[in-house]
């Protein structure tokens, strides 16, 4: 029971900016933007929220700024995909060359660690949360655990990733905010024709992705890790990525497939050095492997069926 | 649509991208600025450190050996409209290909070798690919997921089989056993010696055939004709009884394959061993130097040079100025990708216009725009 | 006074003091070198439906995407209601009471008709007023118009004549005054466009204006009150419909007498060269959109297929020329077996004397990005004149364009220009020449004038009749009504994936072939089995 809680702690704990990035990714998605740049806002905002925090002491400032690197690589994707209909995919890539090149290059010139932020500590790192009662209930068995081990004692972050899935249902499938973004991923000249404007829809998407994949970041930087380290979305902009897809754009899906990736991860830390029968030390190469081999196996439609909303990654051209 | 006047074929190929690329040395100018550096000073270490001496010049044309293969597995995907994002994983799985062989004829000398190496990471770099292309091509998956995936399913495979499998018992970092001299692809140092301690070996010139062979599969052969026609065109291509489905494989082999050719240079050459995470980003930094050198050979070649200059260049300059780590090449590499790749039509249209400006009054009569306008 | 004379007399130009929905002064609009709407002067009376006619290109679509705020007039000024306006964008064209029936439908396949109707007209952040809202008012313009669609279906799921009903209905439920309709009836079966003349009848009833834009002048005729008539980017008529004629009109429209008849020998049927049994054929979806078709095709004949769009038409031309499977059924050329059984089976009976210019040039026919002598050989590419081996003579392609370009005076004559840079009838010449040249046994035609300008009309005909006289057996299958009667020796009409029936084009009649291309009779089907030996 412990030892499955704590499992379970952990996949909470890392699943948090996963469910974040892909929640992001879900906003520009819908909206027909192809999304690929996750990886490099992740990066990027988890940079400017540590360096911030580190400066200024203040964690809030930090959020902000990570929240703000994110709405920067948006903008250029906006420009980009938007206004000069470039290809969405080469602007995604490069916005991720540039965190990876840019954090690392700016962190080693500003704090001179190889790239590095200093630790944070004090107000400058989001703490646990411990929810009311949670001490009292903590005896209590069954109970006491799940809610005072698992659910309580995480960062307010956390929380709002957890909230964001039902906000995002409901803004999607109930608001007239919701029901024009998914327009314009289906079919953009609808919402053209009807008098609406395709861009501007488009950049609330993709400012709606910055906030969120920024909060994202800054949960690695200063909420997960107490500090900023080279390359430390290691690769979660491509598993929240991968969970969209395994989610067919679809926000509780999402949750449940970042979960599950997030659960991979925590089984993984836990398996490390522990040696099995037969096969020796547990091969935590597989477990690392197994979220893409699954979106594959996804992909391929050997498990269901992923159908990307229609106009995504098109540039829309008004002229006829 | 957006070009009712074509642009002059000189624009295209030679003017926006190299006003694209200069856009992008510029702004890592002014990053370059912001840490507190002289960007034309570091422009001219650079330079010295590439060319400069023999050491630097030998190490140039080792990266630039690197890029060309890696741009040249983007570019010939990129002319069948695929994007193969995937050629990191599979120059990396090219590795194992080329070790495997180089190791078991361990003790063959170097020019019997070599063929047979070069199969082998060819083949192993080429099924890397070939997956992403069959689940495309039969299952409709998109390659660029897909072959993102594949990047990190080699990793893990690699990190697995190299430190469990070929790591040598007596050794402890995670590498395989060294391949033997005699069999390992030479140096040109042994020929040049102003190319003294410097890693560039025979696939340097591999690299210049390839170039010279890509340029012949694309624009002289059917296969070629085919490859383009479906990359502007699939209905198209299935309209003229072209197979898109065996098209997309065979073109993700051989893009694989030429990915695969880094560890030729590298595993088989460079390293003398099988390095775990060996590709370094050279697999992403050929997606740079295909777009800037707009898929075409020359370009290919000509950007790959430009980024082996930026990597050797960047290596003398993060001696000489500590504060510009080799991280600002990433971002220089990121910025050409954005300009010349994602934002091309930014400087586009202002050159349409000025040279529209230019030719307006010339034209006047009725041009075949309006029946594609209505 | 005209108000109480019946509908044909009005005048075209109204009066003064009559009320006008909508005036267009002296409008221009320029792109780049080509004037696309010159001086343009339209009044429009309220509840009248005004036809604006013209060939593609004429400048009809320019004309109302200003209207719509897609484009802005270079100069000139618009008048809505007696007061002049500026249209920057859509929205405020339905601000003004001005919607928009495009020709091809704007609607989000995966959302319901409600979500689509209140698509960009909703009253508040939340959904649920709107929604209900519009559940009502939708109940209520379908009582009053007829307009009936069930509400809560998605899109995808409607036939292409309810979807067009939504069209409206988000038209109406925004308030439009003012109703402009761009080629409505392309799409539908004489019997929806029956439907939506009754629709648009009522609509003028209570007093809405409609302008429709269309180049059938049968559809003019039909429910028109007064016509403008576009050529080159003017309007060079207006008149009263009552007192024109289809041939006037026609005249008007190309600005010389038209040839309305092709001039062609008797046919001299030989062996039958292409032989169709009981084809079977699905499309991407898995839907059957050929359900059992058997036709043949002799030397030395045109077969026409006529049909309403959508009815089988492109699984038919896909068929045959080896780019789709079929399910069952065989496909006989010269005899011989080639029902197609994998995706290179098009270049397989491209050799076997099969050409097949498609429906779709520029989705199909050509690479638009390669240059001109690169779309000579596409297709053929693979034969050995091209290249032996793996490679590909450049210098005998370049030949073979030069070739096509002189025999089929393709313009401008060069074979290093981008194909995106010639004109649709100029495309289409590279298209049939490339298919032409090749000397095939049989040619497959898909709407081979669709996107033509006249003059290219003419000689692409001409050029079809000149195969047939070669002693080729042709299948042309055409939307274009007219043009199946002109080309065609035999024609058999195909509806809803049959062949319902076969009928001569020397003494069809139209009504007939309607009802038959509506499915409505069967008639023609006992018929055919006489009519073919």
């Amino acid at each position: 029971m412990e030892d499955l809680i704590s499992i379970l702690v952990t996949t909470i704990r890392v699943s948090t900016p996963l469910i974040l990035a892909c929640l992001a990714g879900l906003y520009s998605e819908r909206a027909g933007i192809v999304d690929i740049g996750l990886e490099g806002k992740l990066l990027g905002s988890a940079f400017g929220a540590a360096v911030v925090a580190a400066v200024t002491g203040n964690v809030w400032l930090g959020l902000l700024a990570g929240i703000g690197v994110s709405l920067v690589f948006s903008g250029i994707h906006g420009l980009a995909s938007i206004n000069f209909r470039g290809n969405q995919i080469i602007s995604g890539v490069a916005l991720n060359f540039l965190a990876s090149g840019l954090t690392v290059f700016l962190g080693a010139a500003w704090f001179g660690r190889g790239g590095n932020t200093p630790p944070l500590s004090g107000g400058a790192r989001f703490y646990a949360i411990q929810l009311p009662f949670a001490r009292e209930l903590a005896g209590v068995p069954v109970i006491g655990p799940i809610y005072s081990g698992l659910i309580s004692g995480h960062t307010i972050l956390t929380y709002i990733a957890f909230l964001a899935v039902p906000l995002t249902a409901f803004v999607l499938w109930r608001t007239r905010f919701g029901l024009r973004l998914r327009a314009v991923g289906e079919n953009p000249k609808a919402l053209d024709t009807a008098g609406m404007s395709v861009s501007w829809l488009r950049y609330k998407a993709l400012a709606i992705t910055a906030v969120l994949v920024g909060m994202g970041g800054a949960y690695l930087s200063t909420a997960q890790a107490a500090s900023f380290s080279r390359e430390m979305s290691s690769g979660r902009g491509y598993i929240a990525l991968a969970a969209l897809i395994f989610a067919k754009w679809k926000p509780y899906p999402a949750l449940g497939a970042c979960l599950l990736f997030g659960f991979l991860e925590a089984l993984q830390y836990r398996l490390q050095g522990v040696s099995l029968p037969v096969i020796g030390p547990v091969p935590t190469q597989a477990m690392q492997a197994l979220p893409y081999v699954l979106t594959i196996l996804l992909l391929a439609g050997f498990v269901g069926r992923a159908i990307a909303p229609k106009a995504s990654g098109q540039p829309y051209v008004k002229e006829r | 649509m957006s070009s009712a006047m074509p642009l002059p074929r000189w624009v295209d190929v030679a003017l926006l991208p190299v006003l694209n690329v200069t856009l992008a040395f510029l702004i890592g100018g002014v990053v370059v600025m912001i840490v507190g550096e002289n960007p034309i000073e570091a422009v001219r270490i650079m330079l010295y450190g590439a060319f400069g001496y023999g050491y630097g010049f030998g190490f140039t044309l080792y990266y630039t050996t690197n890029f060309i293969f890696a741009g040249l597995a983007v570019a010939v995907a990129y002319h069948g409209g695929l994007f193969n994002i995937g050629g990191e994983g599979q120059a990396y799985v090219g590795g194992l290909g080329a070790i495997l062989v180089a190791l078991a004829v361990g003790g063959l000398h170097w020019a019997f070798a070599l063929p047979l190496i070069m199969i082998s990471a060819a083949l192993f770099a080429g099924v890397w690919a070939f997956i992403p292309g069959y689940l495309q091509a039969k299952r409709g998956s998109h390659v660029v997921i897909t072959t993102i995936m594949m990047n990190f399913i080699a990793t893990s495979m690699m990190s697995y089989i190299i430190s469990r499998i070929l790591k040598p018992a007596n050794v402890n970092s995670d590498e395989s056993a060294r391949i033997d001299p005699l069999t390992r692809v030479p140096f040109l140092s042994e020929w040049v010696p102003l190319l003294k301690n410097t890693p560039v070996n025979i696939s340097f010139f591999i690299a210049l055939l390839a170039l010279v062979g890509v340029y012949w599969l694309i624009w002289h052969t059917k296969f070629g004709y085919a490859l383009r026609t479906m990359g502007h065109n699939g209905t198209a291509a299935h309209y003229a009884g072209m197979s898109n489905a065996r098209l997309i494989m065979i073109t993700m082999a051989i893009s694989g394959a030429l990915a695969g050719m880094v560890a030729i240079n590298d595993t088989a050459g460079a390293h003398g061993r099988l390095l775990l995470g060996y590709v370094a980003g050279t697999g992403f930094v050929g997606i740079a130097v295909a777009f800037m050198g707009k898929a075409h050979p020359i370009g290919v070649g000509l950007s790959a040079l430009l980024f082996g200059v930026l990597y050797q260049g960047g290596q003398e300059l993060a001696f000489t100025m500590p504060a510009i780590t080799r991280e600002m090449i990433v971002t220089i590499q990121a910025l050409v990708i954005l300009f010349t790749g994602a934002m091309s039509n930014m400087l586009r249209r202002p050159v349409e216009l000025a040279f529209m400006a230019a030719q307006s009054g010339a034209e006047r009569s009725g041009s075949p725009a309006e029946e594609k306008r209505a | 006074m005209d108000a109480v004379q019946s509908d044909h007399t009005r005048r075209p130009v109204p009066a003064a003091g009559e009320s006008l929905a909508i005036e267009l002064r002296k409008i221009n609009k320029r792109f780049g070198p080509v004037h696309a709407n010159k001086d343009i002067d339209l009044a429009v009376a309220r509840g009248t439906i005004h036809g604006i006619v013209g060939e593609n290109g004429a400048g009809k679509s320019t004309l109302m995407s200003i209207l719509y705020g897609f484009y802005h007039a270079d100069s000139g000024e618009i008048v809505v209601g007696g007061a002049p306006v500026t249209i920057h964008n859509s929205s405020d064209a339905l601000r003004l009471g001005i919607g928009m029936v495009h020709q091809h439908f704007m609607l989000v396949d995966n959302f319901t008709v409600l979500e689509n109707v209140i698509l960009g007209a909703e009253d508040s952040a939340l959904l649920k007023p709107s929604v209900d809202k519009a559940r009502r008012e939708l109940q209520r313009l379908a009582d009053d118009y007829g307009l009936n669609v069930p509400v809560d279906a998605v899109i995808e799921d409607l036939s292409v004549g309810q979807q067009q009903r939504v069209e409206i209905l988000k038209a109406l439920y925004r308030g439009a005054d003012i109703l402009i309709l761009d080629e409505p009836t392309g799409v539908l079966t004489p019997a929806e466009a029956d439907h939506l003349f009754r629709v648009l009848r009522t609509l003028r009833e209570e007093g809405k204006t409609i302008i429709l834009i269309t180049h059938k002048l049968r559809e003019i005729m039909a429910i028109t009150d007064t016509v403008s008539v576009m050529r080159q980017g003017q309007i060079v008529e207006t008149l009263a419909t009552a007192s024109t004629s289809p041939e006037q009109l026609a005249e008007l429209m190309v600005g010389r007498r038209v040839l309305l008849r092709v001039h062609k020998e008797e046919a001299k049927p030989g062996a039958v060269l292409l032989d169709v049994k009981d084809l079977v054929v699905a499309d991407d979806l898995g839907t059957e959109r050929l359900k059992g078709v058997s036709l043949h095709v002799r030397a030395g004949e045109i077969l026409g297929i006529a049909g309403v769009a959508g009815n089988g038409q492109s699984e038919l031309l896909e068929a045959l020329s080896g780019m789709r499977a079929a399910k069952s059924g065989t496909i006989r050329l010269n005899g011989e077996d080639v029902t197609a059984v994998n995706d290179e089976s098009a270049a397989l009976l491209r050799h076997k004397g099969l050409a097949h210019v498609p429906e779709d040039r520029i989705r199909m026919g050509l690479v638009t990005n390669f240059y001109e002598w690169e779309n000579a050989i596409l297709g053929y590419h693979d034969l050995p004149k091209y290249g032996k081996g793996l490679s590909l003579d450049v210098k005998a392609a370049r030949a073979e364009a030069q070739r096509h370009i002189e025999k089929f005076d393709i313009r401008p004559a060069n074979t290093d220009l981008k194909t995106a840079n010639f004109s649709g009838g100029n495309q289409q010449k590279i298209v049939l020449a490339r298919e032409m040249e090749r000397d095939p046994d049989v040619l497959i035609v898909g709407q081979p004038t669709r996107g033509v300008d006249i003059g290219a009309i003419e000689f692409i005909h001409n050029q079809i009749i000149k195969m047939r006289d070669a002693g080729k057996a042709i299948l042309l299958v055409s939307v274009e009504l007219d043009e199946i009667r002109a080309l065609s020796d035999r024609i058999v009409v195909l509806f809803d994936g049959h062949i319902v029936g076969e009928a001569d084009p020397r003494t069809a009649d139209e009504g007939e072939l309607g009802l038959l291309m509506a499915g409505v009779s069967q008639k023609g089907a006992a018929q055919s089995s006489e009519a073919n030996p």
